[in-house]
């Protein structure tokens, strides 16, 4: 008999449908994986199950968890399941620990309230708890505050608020989304381990093709609100039937078709110089008698990129990625070193003096939603770097020019009279790609610019850089987390930890064989689908 | 204030439909807009002269020919309301006038420049903001001697920083965000990304902001002139009538009575305008509902 | 938490530093010759100068500062001309009568406005919710002392409950502290009503935007209900933004405080101030502003200090 059954499950919110139809069921001690892209309504069913949902929500159908009708229990019984039977996991662990009670009250809490258990026993539970989630009480007391630890850690606080009663059932709702790939692996281990001794079952809901085969049994792939497919998990994602199956796994492997990169002339300048460069930012003082202290966040880069060629930078989050990308784009100057763009130092120049420089190296960001004014239209936002032109062209000609840039990243010219938010996130990311080419530039810096899309649209994405590589012959430095991005679409990647470049050398090489522990630490750890799957074929074989 | 600083605007056509729905905006609209007319019908008419006194019609109840009745001088209650109207809001419009001029440029700026310069001008604000408007109103009195110019200054002042913090804090939450960043690879100066997007952005923040401050505005001078600090006899001043009815309380309670009233419901119509204006502007607030 | 705290109080002592210099330019340097202002145009010349030198003006202008600032910070506050007593000695017996008001009208409107903003909260949309902001939002509109006048035309001129004015004085039995404590019912409660509108309505949006965040659906995941998670999880949080409000709102009591006092003839600060502006007494008034300056200094200070114990993140140095 199965734990949790979803029987014909459909949901409004307002007069809007999100779930159509949803039937899903999960046996005592089994994972399911809960598969799809960003809208297809994966959250709203896990909420559903905890009835947790918005207040204008509507749910019909049946939702039975060990014999009890969710849907239809009253809320006090539903407070008994919560926490008890069912745990859940977030995906936002920065925003979803109450900042001002300690770690040890937020574990300890639950215990209490389902237990009865005195103030001293839930506090030795919850130490108990939080050090097999791995925060030792030695390093991390009850008595530390959410602020005081890094989003890893605080993950490993939900958890532990998550399965401290050792639920039947654990949902996470994306639990690794907002980590980066090391700390992913860490926390699916632990999960997974979790699982396993408690003879938990687990709803794992994701995006990530490679995780959910990574660690599920079964797997249902949703769309808009409806299965699309269910059923073993190998099975399911080796033989893709289903034709929206066979499209999330194509365009998660996705791989851009391209002409091979120019090769540089030999002897000629690169493009893009960069030596000694070094960042320190002032780090508040911890008393007014402690000694001014610096973060180092960039420590000694020196790296050359030259025209036309694609250069990966990867590494986990906080290595300073970011920082040597804004200072490359003389948004951020740098304490020491040296950047030579086109032959010029840009490191301490004045706007004035960097606008040639400018009009030849061009930002795309990360958020397609906080990239643009909201206030202005298409056509300004895209003409905006027109500013950098000596002779600022006149409102025709910069309308030709806007068009032409639309035209180049697939958007229709007539999209110039909209608003940004009339575009969805793909078409967004096109619109700062067109906004990035419009004066022609010889580099593109792009900062994680796929990472915050659903992954067809991703495919999509990465297949326009290609293509207007190909086209403009314009170089890119790509900052990125997902190795399988540096892998699409870079010929050269650099390894980024804790400031410094650790290993650089030909994508192929440094991520086939990486030689540094850093390196070692991303690859071992960036989810794979294929190795997934042969790794899954071979245990149910054996 | 802890208002969320940016808004995310939804496009203009959007924002009217959204207005017409609301009903604290459609509401606070009418009010503000019935006082308003009221005070430019004022300059044209008013049911009496109140520059006529009339010993013989002193302190008359309510009736048809004074429908708010008449003060300890004879004069109609509601043409001194009416004309009081018009005090009011001139008052409060330059006294928000000044709060705003001098303030959002201050915040933008202080903004803008970050370091020094920011943290010298929020401790300058914080030494004004010591100073309710009463106090400065006080001083400005003791050395000047009384004057309806005193409160505008005194309420002006205290504005400065009100509307400046809210400036500074909306700019500071704009000024990491990528467009912005966009923009400075777009070349451009913090002046020009002051002006192009970070103002426009903050806008309908500080018109919400703009509201609050002039219900207070009319408030503060209404107290002001309670207390003779303000607009002075014989320009007729909400304030005022309440002072002079105070002593005759227990004869003629309607002395108090409207003049209270017409101070109440226009304080209501902008707060009610203020908050459909933030319904109407921030699509995350809306979305809480 | 050190370091936050010697921030804000170096902060505290600039700012006050700053406003008595504001103060000092205002009443003492602007007016030309204060001692012409204090004695009227008729003034013979005599005494004129005699009040000259009685005031020190002779002396450099940073001088008298100086020793203006040196004697506050030895709680001399000059001597009043009209009352001919010291200022200090006017000040104390006048507080007597305002601190009380204000501490109980602050009292009154904070026990009334965060039970209600709360409640509102937890019962959003629903009918308590939209009754007692609806009150809420015409409170706010309401000014202090009409809504005073209209007290004491029900209470003490039509029922004859309380006085409508005037204070007894504290006396040195119980029965005449409870007159006296008769006497203030009013005047706090017209302050303290409009000030918990206000307070109540903020109350209610920090609470509603705190529901809203992701560590309250965690709490609920936990199996808390509703109203637990209200009072254990989000009150707390919510109480960041009203203790702003609330230090933002003492600077408005305070100028109610002088209002009512004149509303109910309370031998206040506000009626000292006001017979010393009538008497052109620049001292009094300087005195007096500077006091009431300083308080409003002194509770931002504190709110400062509450949101560090409130707040976590504030007492670690980050």
């Amino acid at each position: 008999m199965s734990l949790l059954e979803i029987e014909n499950l459909s949901l409004e919110i307002g007069d809007t449908p999100i779930l159509k139809n949803i039937d899903l069921s999960i046996a005592p001690g089994e994972v399911m994986g809960l598969v799809g892209e960003s809208g297809s309504g994966k959250s709203m069913t896990a909420l559903a199950v905890m009835r947790l949902l918005p207040h204008d929500a509507r749910a019909d159908g049946r939702v039975t968890f060990d014999g009890i009708d969710i849907l239809a229990a009253p809320e006090a019984a539903m407070c008994r399941l919560r926490g008890d039977d069912i745990g859940m996991v977030f995906q936002e662990p920065m925003t979803a620990l109450n900042p001002v009670k300690t770690i040890g009250e937020q574990v300890a809490e639950g215990i209490r309230w389902h237990t009865g258990a005195n103030r001293a026993d839930a506090e030795a539970r919850a130490r108990a708890m939080l050090e097999r989630v791995g925060l030792p009480e030695r390093q991390f007391p009850l008595t530390r505050y959410p602020h005081e630890l890094s989003g890893g850690q605080r993950q490993r606080v939900v958890i532990a608020i998550a399965c401290a009663l050792k639920p039947k059932l654990l949902i996470a709702d994306e639990p690794t989304t907002a980590l980066d790939v090391v700390l992913q692996a860490q926390i699916l281990d632990l999960l997974r381990e979790l699982v396993d001794e408690n003879r938990m079952s687990l709803l794992l809901i994701s995006h990530d093709l490679a995780v959910v085969a990574e660690m599920t049994d079964r797997v249902t792939i949703i769309r808009q609100g409806t299965v699309m497919e269910a059923g073993e998990t190998a099975r399911v994602l080796s033989r893709q039937e289903h034709p929206y199956t066979r499209q999330l796994a194509e365009a998660s492997t996705h791989v851009p078709a391209r002409a091979r990169a120019p090769g540089r002339a030999a002897g000629a300048e690169p493009l893009l110089k960069v030596e000694g460069l070094t960042r320190d930012y002032p780090v508040r003082r911890a008393s007014l008698f402690s000694p001014a202290r610096t973060f180092r966040a960039v420590d000694g880069v020196s790296f050359a990129l030259g025209g036309g060629q694609s250069m990966a930078l990867v590494g986990r989050s906080g290595c300073g990625k970011s920082t040597l990308a804004r200072m490359v784009l003389a948004l951020d100057r740098p304490t020491s070193g040296s950047i030579r763009f086109l032959g010029e130092e840009i490191g301490a120049r004045s706007a004035d003096e960097l606008r040639v420089a400018r009009r030849n190296m061009q930002p795309v960001f990360q958020d397609p939603y906080g990239s643009f004014d909201p206030r202005q239209k298409v056509e300004r936002l895209v003409a905006e770097p027109l500013h950098l032109l000596d002779g600022k062209p006149d409102g025709a000609r910069r309308r030709e020019l806007v068009a032409e840039a639309l035209e180049q990243v697939g958007l229709a010219p007539s999209d110039m009279e909209k608003y940004p938010h009339e575009f969805s996130g793909g078409q967004r990311q096109r619109l700062a790609i067109a906004r990035a080419i419009i004066t022609r530039p010889k580099l593109i810096v792009a900062d994680e610019p796929v990472s915050a899309l659903d992954v067809s649209i991703r495919a999509q994405i990465l297949d326009l850089f290609a293509d207007l590589r190909d086209r403009l012959g314009v170089a890119y430095l790509f900052i990125t987390h997902d190795l399988t991005v540096a892998r699409a679409i870079t010929e050269t990647v650099m390894v980024m930890h804790e400031g410094r470049i650790v290993e650089a050398g030909p994508t192929e090489t440094v991520l086939g064989n990486p030689q540094t522990e850093p390196a070692k630490a991303l690859v071992a750890a960036a989810p794979d689908l294929q190795r997934a799957l042969e790794r899954r074929l071979v245990r149910s074989a054996g | 204030m802890s208002l969320d600083p940016v808004f995310m605007p939804a496009p203009e056509r959007h924002v009217l439909r959204k207005a017409l729905e609301n009903r604290s905006f459609l509401v606070g609209l009418v009010i503000t807009a019935l006082v308003a007319v009221t005070a430019l019908v004022s300059f044209v008419w008013t049911p009496y002269d109140i520059t006529r006194l009339s010993v013989a019609n002193r302190m008359l109840s309510l009736s048809a020919e004074h429908p708010f009745g008449t003060d300890h001088m004879g004069r109609d209650i509601l043409s001194m309301i009416m004309i009081g109207a018009r005090n009011s809001i001139a008052v409060a419009i330059v006294a928000v006038g000044i709060g705003m001029g001098i303030g959002v440029p201050l915040g933008a700026w202080a903004a803008a420049r970050g370091g020094w310069t920011d943290e010298v001008l929020m401790r300058v604000n914080d030494v004004v903001f010591a100073f309710p408007a009463l106090l400065s109103a006080v001083m400005i009195t003791a050395v000047f001697g009384p004057g309806a110019v005193n409160a505008i200054i005194a309420i002006g002042i205290f504005n400065v920083p009100v509307f400046a913090r809210v400036a500074r804090a909306g700019a500071l939450s704009l000024w990491p965000r990528e467009f912005i960043l966009a923009a400075r690879a777009a070349g451009k100066g913090k002046a020009l990304i002051t002006v192009e997007h970070i103002l426009p952005n903050i806008a309908s923040v500080l018109l919400v902001q703009g509201t609050i401050q002039f219900a207070l505005a009319i408030l503060a001078e209404a107290g002001l002139s309670y207390l003779g600090l303000g607009t002075q006899p014989p320009m007729p001043s909400w304030g005022r009538m309440l002072f002079d009815a105070q002593t005759r309380i227990a004869v003629a309670p309607h002395l108090a009575l409207f003049p209270g009233l017409a101070i109440v419901i226009t304080v209501l119509g902008l707060n009610l305008l203020g908050d459909g204006l933030r319904d109407v502007l921030d699509p995350r607030l809306r979305r809480q509902r | 938490m050190t370091a936050y705290l010697l921030r804000r109080l170096t902060i505290a002592i600039a700012t006050l530093l700053v406003a008595s210099l504001v103060v000092f330019s205002i009443l003492e340097i602007l007016p030309g010759d204060p001692a012409r202002i204090m004695l009227g145009m008729n003034a013979s010349a005599d005494t004129l100068e005699a009040l000259r030198t009685e005031m020190g003006l002779d002396r450099p202008v940073v001088a008298r500062y100086l020793s203006w600032l040196g004697g506050m910070a030895t709680g001399d506050f000059g001597r009043s001309l009209t009352y001919s007593s010291s200022v200090t000695d006017l000040v104390l017996e006048r507080l007597a009568v305002s601190l009380p008001l204000a501490a109980i009208a602050l009292a009154l409107s904070t026990a009334i406005a965060i039970p209600v903003g709360v409640f509102a909260a937890s019962r959003r949309g629903h009918a308590a919710d939209t009754l007692s902001m609806g009150a809420a939002q015409v409170g706010v509109a309401v000014p202090n002392f009409w809504f005073a006048l209209l007290l004491v035309y029900v209470f003490a001129v039509g029922l004859r409950l309380v006085p409508a004015g005037g204070f007894p004085g504290w006396g040195e039995t119980w029965a005449s502290h409870f007159e006296a404590l008769k006497a203030l019912v009013l005047p706090a409660v017209s302050l303290a009503l409009p000030q918990a509108a206000i307070l109540a309505r903020v109350t209610r949006s920090a609470m509603v935007e705190v529901m809203g965040e992701d560590y309250i659906r965690t709490a609920r995941a936990k199996g808390l209900p509703r109203r637990v998670v209200l009072w254990r999880h989000a009150l707390r949080n919510a109480l960041i933004p009203v203790l702003t409000i609330m230090g933002l709102q003492f600077a408005f009591l305070l100028a109610g405080t002088i209002i009512i006092e004149n509303v109910f003839y309370l031998p206040g600060l506000g009626r000292l101030i006001f017979q010393a502006i009538s008497q052109r007494d620049l001292i009094v008034v300087e005195g007096v502003v500077m006091l009431l300056v300083a308080s409003v200094i002194l509770i931002n200070l504190l709110v400062d200090i509450c949101y560090a114990a409130v707040d976590p993140r504030l007492r670690t140095g980050r």
